[in-house]
């Protein structure tokens, strides 16, 4: 299944683009996906501190993608301190 | 009103949204950027946005005040890209009937905006850029 990926900030520097899509297998899920967007642009950052949004919605890494949904990696936003 | 924009923010436009002659308090933050982080000497910020995601975020924030402070009047606008030093990079406006509910609906409207809404802020400062809460943040303010 193909779906479509979006990087922001630090990840979108890294990776040198601002979309991607990639090809995967059937049941595949956002984890899944980053390893293999990690082998396709060595440079994204290696923190575990990202969150996954699944058609702009926040969702859980573990949970299967499907066929034309759209991934944005999150990376920590400017919350940071009070 | 939710408004994101490059253009420079109006505080009043946002403020005016939400006054109503059934509001007594009215309660507006202005987030500025700040010429100074960590020691470090700041030029300017630039900001980045996931919309549509950035405002269904906005929009669930707004409902999570209004369920529990039962405060139905809020506002917000952020500037998005290249943002000068003493400049206005975000408005948050809250009003209520009672001022003790306003502070406290502003407070966690403002915190929540920080943590989960996706936008996200670059500092060029003196001798570099990073990314505003990102890990190479964490090793450069360990490292100096």
């Amino acid at each position: 299944m193909k779906v479509r990926v979006r990087f922001f900030a630090i990840y979108r520097e890294r990776a040198g683009t601002s979309k991607a899509e990639v090809e995967l297998p059937q049941e595949a899920t956002p984890t899944d996906l980053l390893a293999e967007l990690r082998s396709l642009y060595p440079s994204l950052p290696r923190s575990d501190s990202v969150l996954i949004a699944v058609n702009s919605q926040y969702a859980d890494p573990h949970s299967p993608l499907h066929e034309g949904d759209e991934v944005a990696f999150i990376p920590p936003v400017s919350g940071g301190l009070v | 009103m939710i408004h994101i924009t490059t253009e420079p923010l109006n505080p009043q436009e946002v403020t005016d949204q939400v006054r109503k002659d059934s509001n007594g308090a009215v309660i507006t933050f202005l987030g500025t950027t700040r010429d100074s982080t960590e020691g470090r000497r700041v030029h300017y910020l630039e900001y980045e946005a996931y919309q549509p995601m950035a405002q269904d975020m906005i929009r669930q924030i707004f409902q999570e005040v209004r369920e529990r402070w039962d405060v139905q009047d809020i506002a917000v606008a952020h500037r998005l890209g290249r943002v000068e030093i003493g400049e206005i990079s975000m408005v948050v406006a809250v009003a209520s009937s009672h001022r003790e509910r306003a502070f406290e609906a502003a407070q966690y409207a403002v915190d929540r905006i920080k943590e989960m809404v996706p936008i996200w802020k670059k500092e060029v400062f003196e001798g570099g850029e990073v990314w505003v809460g990102s890990e190479e943040e964490s090793s450069k303010v360990a490292r100096s």
